[in-house]
């Protein structure tokens, strides 16, 4: 076997040094009722590489790629150009099959990059500190969550009606879990200054989402200052970073925590998963913050080095009374994520904003100019709702059918949300003006 | 002859390390190499992008006031940068890499080509279904292997991680015991001392509370002390439990355990963090298990980055299975794979959705390109190839080391610090290791043991590099035994020495600022 480097000879001469007769020796500690006597029965044996090759390059023909033609899916992940020398870097041996950093004398490479990311993402955010990633966008929300709680000793957490929805539900499970209330305001294509008159004196924090689900961007200043206020936290929300270069960013209005996914930049859309959440807060809160950080110091020499820092929050150290559970976040997405941003640079991060933003109003124009359309979102930067005037499944289905994937049928996301006729649709810079025309010809035929 | 005609030496001469200082901090091919934000400007990019035409926004005045200042890189400054700080890690692919309970084994490449292929990699979670029936088969097939290898009737494929599985397992326990109208009163898990933090951390993060059980002298749970837990059994919700454990043992009364937990109307979760020593020759769920999570970075080689991305997916028993997370696949009578996302239906009972999507579909890839590969004969050789390699190293370095525990380990050999002279410490030994060319092992880990070292192997290493490893870890042994103070200054030879952890804690600083430049130029 290919992956397996002991010879029957070695392992013959490893036993004898060990002095046990067989590998069946090792296993004596497990009752006599958990020992497989022969392999596991239902599976296949191994195979070479070409014939695992075959299975799964099977398995992957079956799937549309975003690429393959005019896409428009968003609503929490999205098509974006990755440079090649991106996944050339994170495939680097020395940063793919490494591990944590915890031994800081030969892990400075990680290191370095963790602190490049974490400058890189409080910079984006305009946000004091970040951390070393988390998982995705909706537990980075979640935690932020927890961490408001913790930080405010309150127990009520409020959701914006615009906030992902698979954001809301993956927060109040952890915050029900905990005992704390969560409060969601009614779904709203445009409802995140509600915020603004919901928080109270047992509230820990508000998390508004800008540009929403619906794509809206909202300026939250105001409901930052009314939750401050009543002594509670505001939580930004965003599911596009690349907003960030030209849309207000969550420092700039006042907010204590920002938590959101990293994807779009450096990482792929992988159905889903590996992403990158990325968490953000100010100096004062920090120790509390979920996840890793990484921080400056010096080594034995006085040179300039990195080390995981502030770890007295964190599991393995603190074990019950840890800010989170988090251990293993997103290391090599980040690696991604920053290697992508530093190619980009500020500027052309702004450029790359200002190219999205163009295409979605380009794609809204060309829509809205469909007869029966409406365009919902007032405020966008890539992404926004519309009504068409026939069911929206059956609309993308159709769409479907022309090679046009439209976008995300809004009752996916809301099943009671009264949104059967509603779409939500994202484009990018990989949109071109074709794709726009494919778009509403198919449309045109349809409605 | 043409070479060497103009008195060029042809022999080193002996100069010694330290003596050499370079202007530009390289030494060698080791390049020096500054922060990103040090070397490039706001103005350079990487990347060429079209010049926008100027359309009227339609961000209605939310706009960005200030500009983030990141630097860029050109492509060939970008490329340069981070293979030079590529070279300041070690990794698998340099070398033995024996982080106890942390499972470094080979990568193998196949599993990232096919991680690329655009049928995967450039699919959205939101696409309609239909185009995406080749993820959704590729989802449930993985799930079959792991149902199949741990003899499990259901497994939550969402979990982000190994921890992010505990909490699944653990928030599955939560609502059944809500169902059953005890969610008020059943709050107390028990969890050895020797678990992973990740365990105590998960339970309290469900809102239960922690009450820890001994270890026994063999490494073992302590049954007198466990039973003595168990005396009042009304407000038990279940017990956490490492198996084979952070000792890198067997829990020899598993089956006991699990019989005591479910008598006192618990659920028992096992931490599968360490599958890799069992795959293919022990299945859980024989075992009276609950839940069990497992780290597809650990058993299914999937890379560990650095420190992510994991993977957890997390095995359920019949009694927990109602309450699984959403989003999971099911296949309808006619061969259509379905996506159940909503708290309805067939997931009526699930106790909500832990992530905004499906899962880590890359490392599913992965895993089960894995898989495959060794099939059901190759994965039994797996655990017993991980378990031989690590008794070999036990047995290799008992003789100057200090086993823990009498007997075999399965997959990880651990050592107290009883060997060691006064004044010499396990840290030392790790720093040491790295020296001669190694990742040290885990240290202080597991809490139970004095100065814990605690060696992996596993299967993926060669008889030469276990004997080349044991041979350098023997000798520093034998040196740290005789009390050699040159150890505390180890290492000597990596990029960097010994890192003042106490300074970062103590003032943080997490990101890089621009130095003032009226004081730099004051200076």
């Amino acid at each position: 076997m290919r992956y397996l480097p002991l010879t029957p000879n070695d392992r013959a001469s490893m036993l004898a040094t060990i002095g046990a007769a067989s590998a069946e020796d090792f296993y004596t500690d497990v009752p006599e009722a958990g020992r497989l006597k022969a392999k596991i029965a239902g599976l296949p044996d191994h195979q070479g590489e070409l014939a695992v090759e075959r299975h799964m390059t099977k398995l992957a023909a079956k799937n549309r790629a975003a690429s393959a033609g005019p896409f428009f899916v968003g609503a929490g992940a999205y098509q974006h150009h990755v440079p090649a020398s991106v996944d050339m870097i994170i495939q680097r041996s020395e940063f793919l099959t490494t591990y944590t950093p915890y031994q800081p004398e030969i892990a400075q490479g990680t290191l370095q990059t963790m602190f490049e990311f974490q400058t890189q993402v409080a910079a984006l955010t305009a946000m004091d500190v970040a951390n070393a990633s988390m998982y995705d966008g909706s537990t980075a929300c979640a935690e932020a969550a927890l961490m408001a709680a913790r930080v405010t000793k309150r127990k009520k957490v409020i959701l914006s009606g615009g906030l992902h929805p698979h954001y809301a539900a993956a927060t109040r499970l952890l915050c029900e879990a905990q005992g704390l209330t969560v409060v969601h305001l009614p779904i709203s294509i445009d409802g995140e200054g509600a915020l603004a008159g919901a928080a109270d004196g047992e509230t820990a924090c508000v998390i508004g989402q800008s540009p929403n689900v619906f794509g809206t961007v909202t300026d939250l200043s105001g409901v930052a200052n009314a939750a401050h206020e009543k002594g509670a936290l505001l939580v930004s929300v965003f599911t596009e970073v690349v907003s960030l270069g030209l849309v207000t960013p969550p420092g700039e209005m006042g907010a204590d925590i920002a938590a959101g996914e990293g994807q779009s930049i450096g990482n792929g859309l992988n159905f889903g998963g590996p992403y990158v959440g990325l968490f953000a807060c100010k100096d004062k809160l920090v120790r509390q913050m979920p996840g890793r950080l990484c921080g400056e110091t010096v080594d034995a020499d006085g040179h300039r080095g990195f080390v995981l820092t502030l770890s007295t929050r964190e599991q393995h150290i603190r074990r019950d009374k840890a800010t989170s559970n988090i251990c293993t976040n997103s290391g090599l997405c980040a690696l991604a994520f920053t290697a992508h941003m530093t190619l980009l640079g500020g500027k052309g991060l702004k450029q790359l904003a200002e190219l999205n933003h163009e295409a979605a109003c380009e794609l809204a124009d060309a829509l809205g100019g469909v007869k029966g359309v409406e365009i919902l979102t007032p405020r966008f930067f890539n992404e926004f709702a519309f009504r068409t005037p026939v069911d929206a499944e059956a609309v993308l289905a159709m769409l479907d059918e022309a090679g046009v994937v439209g976008g995300v049928r809004a009752s996916r996301l809301f099943p009671d949300g009264h949104m059967g006729d509603v779409i939500i649709a994202a484009a990018t810079e990989c949109t071109t003006a074709d794709d726009i025309a494919a778009y509403v010809a198919a449309l045109k035929e349809i409605v | 002859m043409t070479m060497n005609t103009q008195g060029r030496p042809t022999a080193p001469a002996s100069v010694s390390i330290s003596a050499i200082d370079t202007v530009s901090g390289s030494r060698g091919l080791l390049q020096h190499e500054d922060l990103l934000f040090e070397i490039g400007t706001p103005e350079t990019t990487g990347v060429d992008l079209p010049k926008p035409k100027g359309v009227k926004s339609r961000l209605g005045g939310v706009v960005r006031k200030a500009e983030t200042g990141l630097a860029g890189l050109s492509e060939p400054q970008a490329v340069r940068h981070y293979i030079r700080l590529s070279q300041k890690n070690y990794a698998i692919d340099l070398g033995l890499f024996p982080l106890g309970s942390c499972t470094m084994k080979h990568n193998p490449r196949l599993n990232e080509k096919m991680a690329r292929l655009p049928g995967f990699a450039d699919i959205h979670p939101l696409q309609p279904q239909a185009t995406v029936q080749g993820a959704l088969e590729l989802i449930d097939e993985l799930a079959t292997w792991l149902k199949t290898l741990t003899g499990m009737p259901f497994v939550a494929m969402s979990p982000k991680a190994g921890a992010h599985g505990e909490l699944c397992g653990m928030l599955a326990i939560r609502q059944a015991l809500i169902a059953r109208g005890e969610g008020g009163t059943r709050k107390r898990v028990l969890v050895p001392e020797s678990a992973h933090g990740t365990n105590p951390a998960t339970a309290v993060q469900c809102g239960f509370i922690v009450d820890e059980i001994k270890a026994n002298a063999r490494g073992r749970v302590d049954m007198d002390d466990l039973k003595s837990k168990l005396v009042r059994s009304d407000d038990i919700a279940g017990i956490m439990l490492t198996n084979p454990n952070t000792c890198g043992l067997f829990e020899t009364d598993i089956k006991a355990i699990a019989d005591l937990i479910h008598a006192a109307g618990g659920y028992f979760y096992c931490d599968g963090a360490n599958f890799n020593a069992i795959v293919g020759r022990v299945r859980p769920g024989d075992l009276g298990v609950d839940a069990m999570h497992i780290n597809l970075h650990k058993t299914f080689s999937t890379p560990h980055g650095g420190g992510g991305p994991g993977s957890g997916p997390t095995v359920l028993s019949e009694a927990l299975a109602p309450y699984a997370p959403v989003p999971f696949v099911i296949r309808d009578e006619d061969g259509f794979y379905r996506l159940v996302e909503q708290t309805e239906g067939a997931a009526k009972d699930s106790f909500g959705r832990m992530v905004a999507f499906h899962g880590q579909m890359g490392m599913f890839v992965r895993a089960l390109t894995y898989m495959l590969s060794h099939g059901a004969d190759g994965l039994k050789q797996v655990a017993e190839d991980a378990v031989l390699n690590a008794n070999y190293v036990q047995a290799r370095l008992k003789h100057v080391m200090t086993p823990a525990f009498e007997g075999f380990c399965m997959h990880e050999a651990l050592f107290s610090d009883a060997f060691t002279a006064d004044g010499i410490e396990t840290i030392d030994i790790a720093k040491a290791l790295i020296d001669e060319g190694y990742h040290p092992m885990t240290m202080y880990f597991p809490l139970v043991v004095h100065g814990a070292m605690l060696i992996e192997p596993t299967e993926t290493e060669s008889k030469a590099e276990l004997d080349r490893f044991c041979d350098a870890l023997e000798s520093i042994a034998r040196r740290a035994a005789q009390g050699d103070e040159t150890l505390k200054g180890a290492p000597y030879l990596a990029p960097a020495k010994r890192l003042d952890e106490t300074r970062a804690a103590r003032k943080p600083v997490l990101k890089w600022t621009a130095p003032d430049t009226a004081r730099v130029a004051a200076e």
